[in-house]
């Protein structure tokens, strides 16, 4: 090839490359992109039913319950006005407590249970997920939240 | 005490690296040949400075002395003291300072394997890592002091986070830092061939040794961090798309093109400025990790400090990096002659495919990592996306690369004819085939994709050896032929074969691994994956600064125990965080994996259950690529001084 075809074959592959790579990219996107929401919007009904999205707030004290024989359990995620019922089946992380800061990814049912896939917490006691700090500093102005 | 000596060193340092950046650039733009030579000993002077410093802090550390601030919060007199060690770099501050520690080190091993450069050459290079020295230091000394004195003294310090408490800790991030860092050598010597013009086959051959060492080290440093992941966090998983495993991805995948592009323009010439751009872009990516991870805008366990202050000097020196060299770039990359031609089949074009899937690979990354950023920066929302976008983006473009490679082992530079170099893949191709299908029907309702998967793996590893052997086939002396091929060669199939495996472990574990949360209580069974897993017993016992409980697990087969398993439900006291540790049986074609859950009121315990076929070849693929990177740089003839290096290498540009 000569130094111009050369030229020419690089820049269309990159050109090309990089149009395969947006394709990609958006469709992908659009198919795995996750929105979160916080509680007080769940129950304003700005979620959707039966797609997937992220929820986030504290797990309310008191509100962790075994279902049955098996893994399943039962607990509320708050963000101190409303809260949201969550089923979960499986292990929970390590540091999954009462009172403290999780997201869960699943999807809400038609009866506004929200089935959760997985639970979320992480790995440091102060830690508070930023979107459960944001919400909850939204909702409860004046508070100090770290 | 300790805590000034460290800090008075630090400052020094930043003093070395301001002489060792200004005067030799200066030097080899004026053609002064004494500022020049200060290069070299301001790079061994800055060097000692930073090793004291570390030592410094390494001495608190081991002292317990909780006056800094930073001992404080990542230690504790019950800490076993090799883990006070490697908290020097468990935090913020400390892992900064190794970052510089190991940026001094490369620099005085450029200082010291250069002989056979020019001096201004060299000037350059030194000058361009002591400019990036100067914005980490200032950026060290300015947000981010591990020196700082705490009053009152605690009496006893924070601990350091449970999960750093690990081997795999140990290693992880000076080989991540190595290979991050390293690729400022490739940008160095990219910026320094920019500045003086010289940018030619002697160029990228000095070049090359140095951003294979960087590429080796970062390889090992995502791969002993895949491997913490996987027995450390107690999910069994090998890689989580974490956008900061992205981000130390980002930059192995453009240094990875990097490698393959410098060889082109080392034996061929052409891919002039694509090289240098790649350089850049690659050295901006570590950059950017640095900034991703250490600027608190992605939380997970690896960002310890959310202070907008790094944040936006970090991105202030990535701008200026990324800005500077790009202005320099378009400036002077017009100027560069072309390389050779060649025809549509042949090995440039292999490898230029090879470098724009690699890159396009790493923009999709790029973008998944940064996309839900950008939207929660301007208040659009926000969303998360997870391993299914990575994993649909990804898979399409590798696919297709894994394919390019064999042929790219194979085919001759400049032209190869169609018809021949068929011919010679035929036995691979065959190979190919029949594994495919052989993996259908055996292994029976695997997915398509696995099959090709793991064809292509055959493909590779097929193609890799031939690489090697195609060279002593034919010949008269065997041993003689096979003595006399160069190491590069086999460091590429060792790499290659090395990749080969990976990729046969990565389709298996993720399409056949089988993972079970089950409820058990002490004495009872569950039948998984044709195992039987029995929880014997659960006791408490006590570490050296933790309380566990610790549970049994048996796996058994046709009445024999093949495996007995050891997971435990740790508490520290410090932190008062629980944390599993996985209980792991390793092995060469499975490993079994338990995590404990938590206990439920009737005593029974909740347990994460996993066979993970194979799992064990991703690490051992990637080791592979590491040793053939490491065989690589051995290659003689990268310390040959050639004739046409040493012609003109005088004249300044």
């Amino acid at each position: 090839m000569t130094v111009r075809q050369r030229r020419a074959t690089f820049v269309l592959l990159i050109v090309g490359g990089v149009m395969v790579a947006t394709a990609l990219a958006l469709s992908a996107f659009r198919e795995n992109m996750l929105f979160f929401f916080d509680p007080s919007q769940v129950v304003a009904g700005e979620a959707p039913t039966n797609y997937p999205f992220r929820l986030g707030g504290l797990v309310r004290d008191g509100s962790l319950e075994e279902v049955d024989e098996g893994l399943m359990v039962r607990f509320s995620v708050t963000d101190g006005t409303s809260e949201v019922p969550v089923t979960y089946e499986g292990v929970l992380p390590d540091l999954f407590r009462e009172g403290q800061g999780v997201v869960v990814r699943g999807t809400l049912r038609e009866d506004d249970v929200f089935v959760a896939e997985e639970v979320l917490a992480k790995h440091d006691e102060n830690y508070m997920p930023p979107e459960v700090a944001d919400s909850l500093r939204t909702t409860k102005p004046g508070e100090d939240r770290r | 005490m300790i805590g000034e000596l460290g800090l008075f060193a630090l400052v020094l340092a930043l003093v070395l690296a301001l002489m060792q950046a200004a005067l030799p650039l200066a030097g080899a733009h004026r053609g002064q040949r004494q500022w020049m030579a200060v290069a070299r000993p301001a790079a061994v002077g800055q060097l000692l400075m930073l090793a004291l410093s570390l030592a410094a802090l390494a001495t608190a550390f081991l002292q317990n002395d909780f006056s800094l601030a930073y001992v404080a919060e990542n230690s504790n007199t019950a800490l076993p003291w090799y883990y006070r060690l490697t908290a020097v770099w468990g935090a913020h501050e400390g892992s900064l300072l190794l970052w510089a520690v190991v940026l001094g080190s490369w620099s005085v091993a450029v200082a010291a394997w250069s002989r056979q450069l020019p001096e201004i050459f060299v000037a350059r290079v030194l000058g361009v890592m002591g400019l990036v020295s100067v914005g980490f230091l200032a950026f060290t000394l300015l947000t981010s002091n591990p020196f700082e004195r705490l009053t009152p003294v605690p009496a006893e310090g924070r601990d350091l986070n449970p999960l750093l408490q690990d081997p795999g800790m140990i290693a992880h991030p000076p080989m991540l830092y190595m290979g991050y860092v390293g690729f400022s050598v490739a940008f160095a010597f990219a910026i320094a061939a920019l500045l003086g013009g010289r940018l030619d086959a002697a160029w990228a051959r000095w070049s090359r040794p140095w951003t294979t060492a960087a590429w080796v080290f970062l390889t090992l440093g995502i791969s002993i961090g895949s491997w913490w992941a996987y027995y450390e966090l107690g999910w069994g998983g090998w890689w989580f798309w974490d956008p900061v495993e992205n981000a130390s991805f980002m930059p192995w995948l453009t240094g990875t093109a990097l490698i393959h592009s410098l060889s082109v323009t080392e034996k061929r010439g052409a891919f002039r400025g694509w090289t240098v751009l790649l350089a850049i872009v690659t050295f901006s990516l570590s950059l950017l990790g640095t900034f991703l991870v250490r600027s608190g805008v992605l939380t997970s366990v690896h960002s310890f400090a959310t202070d907008p202050a790094r944040g936006a000097f970090i991105l202030g020196l990535l701008i200026l990096v990324v800005g500077g060299s790009l202005v320099l770039y378009a400036w002077r990359a017009p100027r560069l002659a072309a390389g050779g031609s060649f025809g549509l089949v042949s090995r440039e074009m292999a490898l230029l495919l090879n470098n724009a899937l690699l890159c396009v690979a790493a923009a999709t990354v790029l973008i998944g990592t940064l996309y839900p950023l950008a939207l929660d920066a301007f208040g659009l929302g926000k969303v998360s996306v997870g391993p299914p976008y990575f994993e649909a983006v990804f898979v399409p473009l590798m696919l297709p690369l894994l394919a390019m490679m064999g042929i790219g082992s194979l085919v001759r530079w400049k032209r190869h004819a169609a018809g021949p170099l068929a011919r010679t893949l035929l036995p691979a191709a065959t190979a190919t085939l029949c594994a495919g299908l052989a993996s259908l029907w055996w292994l029976g309702e695997v997915p398509p994709l696995a099959a090709l998967g793991l064809a292509l793996s055959v493909w590779i590893a097929w193609t890799s050896v031939q690489a090697v052997a195609d060279r002593v086939r034919g010949r008269r002396r065997r041993w003689q032929a096979l003595r006399t091929t160069p190491r590069s060669v086999w460091g590429m199939a060792l790499a290659h074969f090395g990749l080969a495996v990976f990729a046969a472990g990565v389709t298996v574990v993720s399409t056949l691994d089988l993972e079970r949360d089950v409820r058990l209580a002490p004495g009872e069974s569950i039948e998984a994956a044709g195992y039987t897993w029995t929880l014997q017993s659960v006791r408490s016992t006590e570490g050296p600064n933790y309380s566990a409980e610790r549970g049994e697990i048996t796996v058994n087969r046709d009445g024999r125990t093949v495996a007995t398993l050891y997971p435990e439900e740790r508490v520290y006291r410090m932190q008062s965080n629980p944390m599993t540790e996985a209980g792991i049986n390793a092995g060469l074609f499975r490993d079994f994996y338990v995590a404990l859950g938590e206990r439920r009121a009737d005593g029974s315990w909740t347990v994460r259950i996993q066979l993970k076929p194979l799992v064990r070849w991703i690490w051992l693929g990637t080791l592979f690529m590491a040793l053939g990177g490491g065989l690589a740089i051995t290659d003689p003839r990268y310390r040959r001084l050639t004739e046409r290096a040493r012609l003109g290498a005088e004249a300044p540009a």
